[in-house]
């Protein structure tokens, strides 16, 4: 169906990255970005208004990968579309070459740059995935028959390291129930953590790609451990970036951290997300140091 | 007058599909007038339980169930009969099916869809609150409606905005809808609950029928001259 898919099938261990659009027509950045990955991740995740920034749009990126032969993973939110603009939206990323979907809820719109704009939320998550595979199945949300069905590889994502896990995993449980076939994690720094979560959701049977933040600075990791929810850089990762500022501003701290993360996590999971932040030309270097190329 | 629809037989047994005993609770406020729960309700309401194979462990209709204050009171001479049922069908608003799952540590369901609550909601005093959709899930929700407590009206669980002390991702002091759902359903013991996939809301439902509109207790606190 999709290299994606293929790759996770042969239980390859697999690496994706991701690459966000700007704000404005001025696409080219974000296509150089994704062209330092080539030859290198089997996909990549374009980001859909990301935060509740308005930008470019993720489906329009997707196409413009595929022009170039590169493969998209097409991030799809509810928070801005009802179920007949996700339905329509998803035909359509068939009809450009589109073949895997990620599938999430999205940030809410009083995160973002327009606070005062509808959230939409008619679908979540859960109803996003049952969305993919009715349309797969060649029928539409109301059971309409559809002239040409997509044929799309599903994937959602979860937070292994929220805290309670509990509700996580049983709507992990419901994801896979509703169609998800593979999962990209949040950001992955506590690694004891990530594979006591790894352990209990082995039963589940789909796999799960580890999400790697490259840490860009202390601000950085304090900024995440202080806002985004399930999230937690350990204090030893802090101290090594505040301990050589030259190697941290190089990026050479985090491609460390990273290609160590991967060296402990390879044995548990099937993969790994990079979300570089604009350090993409980082990853193939973290990918060669950690044997993944 | 908070206006309420009685749901479908068909949709009120499927909330009780994990329940083998009932205490049927009507309310002797709006839904008496809307004749959806009022004490003169709950026979047919009763009969029908029976009929689907369900033990009724009691049954009682009390004066504003939205009057969280005075529930306590009202259902302790109830007590033993609710304790021993699976779990609470109520007939009455969103509101009152809350109050009674925030008062009773018991699985609580409903019996009824909200579909106005036109007058009188602006005096609510406590902090349970029904957004009149038309297509009430709190008997899968522990009796907590997350369409109202959860900012994104997420159906099928939390989002990952969830801070680990259970508040939303909109405002540090909000709390998590589905924290607290999860929380609720922890404390029944019926997390299972939470593995069911609910279907996307039916927004049809949203828009009240024009025969409820038009009814006699749509605007009964004050209906302008000359209007149907």
């Amino acid at each position: 169906m999709s290299d994606l898919s293929d790759a996770l099938e042969r239980g390859e261990f697999v690496a994706t990255s991701e690459i966000g659009p700007p704000k404005g027509t001025n696409i080219e950045p974000c296509l150089a970005d994704a062209e330092q990955l080539r030859g290198k991740v089997v996909a990549i995740n374009v980001t859909d208004i990301q935060s509740a920034v308005m930008r470019f749009g993720s489906l329009a990126t997707c196409h413009m990968l595929v022009e170039r032969g590169l493969e998209p993973v097409f991030q799809m939110v509810c928070r801005d579309r009802n179920r007949l603009a996700l339905q329509s939206d998803l035909l359509s990323a068939y009809g450009l070459g589109i073949r895997n979907v990620l599938c999430l809820t999205g940030d809410h719109t009083v995160l973002g740059d327009h606070p005062e704009s509808k959230p939409v939320f008619d679908l979540d998550s859960v109803g996003l995935l049952q969305c993919v595979s009715a349309l797969c199945e060649g029928h539409d949300m109301a059971g309409n028959e559809l002239d040409g069905a997509p044929d799309l590889y599903a994937g959602a994502v979860v937070t292994p390291g929220a805290d309670p896990i509990e509700p996580q995993l049983l709507k992990m449980e419901k994801k896979i129930k509703a169609g998800a076939r593979f999962f990209q994690t949040q950001a992955v720094y506590d690694v004891d953590r990530f594979i006591e979560f790894m352990k209990s959701v082995a039963g589940f049977g789909v796999p799960v790609m580890a999400g790697l933040v490259l840490l860009k600075s202390v601000g950085m990791a304090r900024f995440m451990n202080k806002n985004v929810s399930g999230v937690h850089v350990p204090e030893p990762l802090i101290a090594r970036l505040k301990e050589d500022k030259a190697k941290t501003k190089s990026g050479e701290t985090a491609v460390q951290i990273a290609v160590e993360t991967i060296a402990a996590i390879r044995d548990h999971c099937q993969g790994v997300h990079f979300m570089p932040l604009g350090w993409d030309h980082l990853v193939p270097e973290i990918m060669d140091r950690a044997g993944l190329s | 007058m908070l206006v309420t629809e009685l749901k479908p037989q068909d949709e009120i047994l499927e909330g009780l599909a994990d329940d083998s005993s009932v205490f049927l609770l009507g309310c002797d406020g709006c839904a008496s007038a809307c004749e959806t729960g009022g004490a003169e309700n709950l026979p047919a309401l009763a009969e029908m339980l029976q009929q689907a194979g369900k033990e009724l462990t009691g049954q009682t209709a009390v004066d504003y169930l939205c009057n969280k204050s005075l529930i306590r009171s009202y259902l302790r001479p109830y007590e033993a009969q609710i304790m021993d049922a699976d779990s609470v069908l109520v007939a009455t608003c969103g509101v009152g099916v809350q109050c009674v799952a925030d008062s009773v540590l018991k699985r609580v369901r409903t019996a009824c869809n909200t579909v106005n609550m036109g007058g009188v909601s602006g005096v609510q005093m406590s902090g349970e609150r029904c957004a009149e959709c038309g297509d009430c899930l709190l008997s899968q929700t522990g009796g907590i409606c997350p369409i109202t407590a959860c900012s994104k009206s997420m159906v099928n669980g939390p989002c990952g905005g969830t801070s680990s002390d259970g508040k939303c991702e909109v405002d540090n002091k909000r709390d998590c809808g589905w924290y607290r759902i999860y929380q609720r359903l922890k404390e029944l013991d019926a997390l299972d609950q939470m593995k069911v996939i609910i279907p996307p809301k039916r927004h049809g439902l949203f828009l009240p029928t024009y025969e409820t509109m038009t009814g006699e207790f749509w605007a009964v606190e004050g209906r302008p001259e000359g209007e149907a």
